[in-house]
């Protein structure tokens, strides 16, 4: 396994912190939007995006790029943050969020906004979608079997899928995992942000999706599971995956609905709450402490 | 009439043909490829085949994938599934997300007449028309179906493509030469227009030939494409024949004769019959007598065209 050095491990925990911190901005600003996902998902999203992910913001289309996508859209605006920061677009244009002529619509367009690889919102298309994306891939590869691939990472880019827990409720989640299996597509991760809590409450209460880790198994996946928030482990499971052949790959991310704010963390009404004044500068507060933290 | 041919096996054989042509088409289906004959295709490009299972959703949404990557995906299952089952992958991914998926439906009207109303595609039209960006065709036999299918891989967005189960009128020759947006006028005619598309173009003309027995000069104008429609060709015939009745092989809600019915009313409003499903279920039974019995028939075309004539002379 890759050695990731503490600097870089450090690096992508500020940038984690950073796209917290502009996702309440926007937020606030727009009055609408969900922070909730967003957060538990902000150590996943900077370590694909400022590390793991081969894209280049000068050129969104380039063939062979990584296709990263964000199937659990209502964390749009954590999306728009790494990819503002990251340089797809003027991170000034983050104020424009969910407002009317912006190209950052509530939920990701890929045909306005640069970077966006799927429009997303419905949840659960992630992994059907990729699979399609990851069968054109290979095809376009010039090692077209995954036996004799010495690593997929070689051939063309790779297809990633960030779910939400609650979005697995959705049955074309598995019909999507069952294709995937069927066509042994190693050249594919998935990561689950497991959370553990949806719109109305614990995802245990709402549809009790455990035993998580037995199920993708049984559906034929290599699965890892991490602590979400921990970047060297996400690191890590990142590049195990890449060279897992023959089977697609999924990283179950146990994370923290809220995680950033001590008054959202594992809280279901932040899941699609606008914080008001007092509660932004609360939490605006928190999340700069949290910043000189690993800054020290 | 130069007699019968089965419209799923004219496809297959296109699709195969389009295979041969194009290396960026790929087909993919949920389990059914032996009835909608997209097998053939299977069999002459198996690397480029994919069969998802009985699972329309990851059809359309695999597809979707395979389409933003660059292919030419067309789709393979029934046309009630592709409207309703699978409704939502569709508006997100091809309409909204602009993945361009070509939809092979199957079976469509009554055709799988035997096995019911569950089966049945009746209000697809309507579903379908209804989505910003799709593409809505109807061929109306299986040279249509040949003609067609090379455009619609050509088209440049997501394509609804409605097919027959059946052994169906082959009413074109080598001559036929539909573009997708462009009505076609079989037959002149001045008194009234037989506004038709799929399997009602044969039983239109049928109607139509039995009119001119009644001394009535009908045209009879195909609007194979509902979506984008032809409305300079409708205002024309409408216009000019001052009555029109449409015939197709649905609902009379939002299909064939809602999208007329939407034109003129707005450009030039004249008398207008629909023929179709009077707003309900069909059943099980054989094909002919289904369609006779729920109103897709050529007495109920040429008692719709004399209705609308009187009407214009009021």
């Amino acid at each position: 396994m890759p050695y990731h050095s503490p600097q870089l491990l450090t690096e992508i925990g500020r940038t984690a912190q950073t796209l917290r911190i502009e996702v309440l901005k926007m937020v606030y600003h727009a009055q609408s939007g969900h922070i909730g996902g967003a957060f538990s998902a902000a150590e996943i999203i900077a370590a694909l995006y400022f590390h793991h992910l081969r894209l280049d913001p000068a050129r969104p289309d380039w063939p062979e790029r990584d296709r990263m996508l964000v199937s659990k859209g209502h964390c749009s605006a954590l999306l728009y943050a790494a990819l503002a920061v990251r340089g797809f677009f003027p991170i000034e244009e983050l104020s424009s969020f969910r407002q009317l002529d912006s190209r950052l619509q509530g939920h990701p367009d890929r045909l306005k906004l640069p970077g966006v690889e799927m429009s997303a919102g419905p949840l659960g298309h992630g992994i059907a979608v990729g699979a399609g994306m990851a069968l054109a891939l290979r095809m376009a590869s010039a090692k077209p079997s995954s036996q004799s691939a010495p690593s997929s990472r070689a051939s063309a880019g790779r297809v990633y899928v960030l779910l939400g827990d609650g979005e697995i409720n959705a049955g074309i989640v598995w019909e999507g995992a069952m294709t995937a299996a069927k066509y042994r597509l190693g050249n594919m991760t998935a990561i689950l942000d497991y959370n553990g809590i949806q719109q109305t409450g614990a995802t245990a209460d709402v549809l009790p999706t455990e035993p998580i880790l037995d199920k993708w198994e049984a559906f034929g996946w290599h699965v890892q599971e991490i602590h979400g928030h921990n970047v060297g482990d996400i690191l890590g499971a990142l590049d195990r995956a890449d060279e897992v052949h023959a089977r697609p790959s999924m990283i179950v991310a146990r994370t923290t609905k809220g995680k950033g704010v001590g008054f959202m963390e594992y809280d279901h009404r932040w899941h699609g709450m606008p914080p008001n004044t007092e509660q932004f500068e609360r939490a605006m507060t928190e999340l700069q402490e949290g910043l000189t933290q690993w800054q020290a | 009439m130069a007699g019968m041919m089965s419209m799923r096996k004219a496809y297959g054989e296109a699709l195969v043909r389009l295979g041969r042509t194009r290396a960026d088409v790929v087909a993919l289906s949920a389990d059914v490829s032996n009835s909608d004959y997209s097998y053939l295709f299977d069999q002459a490009f198996p690397d480029r085949f994919f069969n998802v299972g009985i699972a329309e959703q990851c059809l359309v949404d695999v597809a979707a994938g395979l389409a933003y990557c660059g292919k030419v995906p067309f789709a393979n299952t029934f046309a009630f599934l592709f409207a309703t089952r699978a409704l939502e992958m569709v508006r997100s991914h091809l309409c909204y997300g602009g993945a361009n998926v070509k939809l092979m439906a199957a079976y469509a009207g009554l055709s799988d007449s035997f096995d019911g109303p569950t089966h049945h595609a009746i209000t697809d039209l309507a579903i379908m028309r209804s989505l910003p960006n799709m593409t809505v065709v109807v061929p109306g036999d299986p040279v249509a179906v040949d003609r067609l299918l090379p455009q619609v891989a050509a088209w440049e967005g997501p394509v609804y493509f409605r097919l027959n189960r059946n052994e169906v009128p082959l009413l074109f020759d080598e001559s036929y030469a539909p573009v997708i947006g462009k009505a076609v006028t079989l037959r002149e005619g001045q008194d009234v227009t037989l506004v038709c598309c799929g399997l009602m173009v044969s039983r239109a003309l049928e109607a139509a030939a039995q009119l001119e027995r009644q001394r009535v000069r009908a045209r009879v104008l195909e609007v194979h494409t509902l979506k984008p429609i032809d409305e300079e060709a409708i205002v024309r015939a409408a216009t000019e024949t001052g009555a029109l009745v449409t015939a197709e092989e649905h609902t009379i809600v939002g299909g064939l004769g809602s999208a007329v019915a939407e034109v003129i009313s707005e450009r030039a409003p004249v008398p207008l019959r629909r023929v179709g499903l009077r707003d309900r279920f069909a059943e099980s039974g054989p094909y002919e007598a289904l369609l006779e019995k729920y109103g897709l028939s050529v007495p109920s075309i040429v008692e719709a065209a004399q209705s609308a004539m009187a009407a214009k002379r009021r």
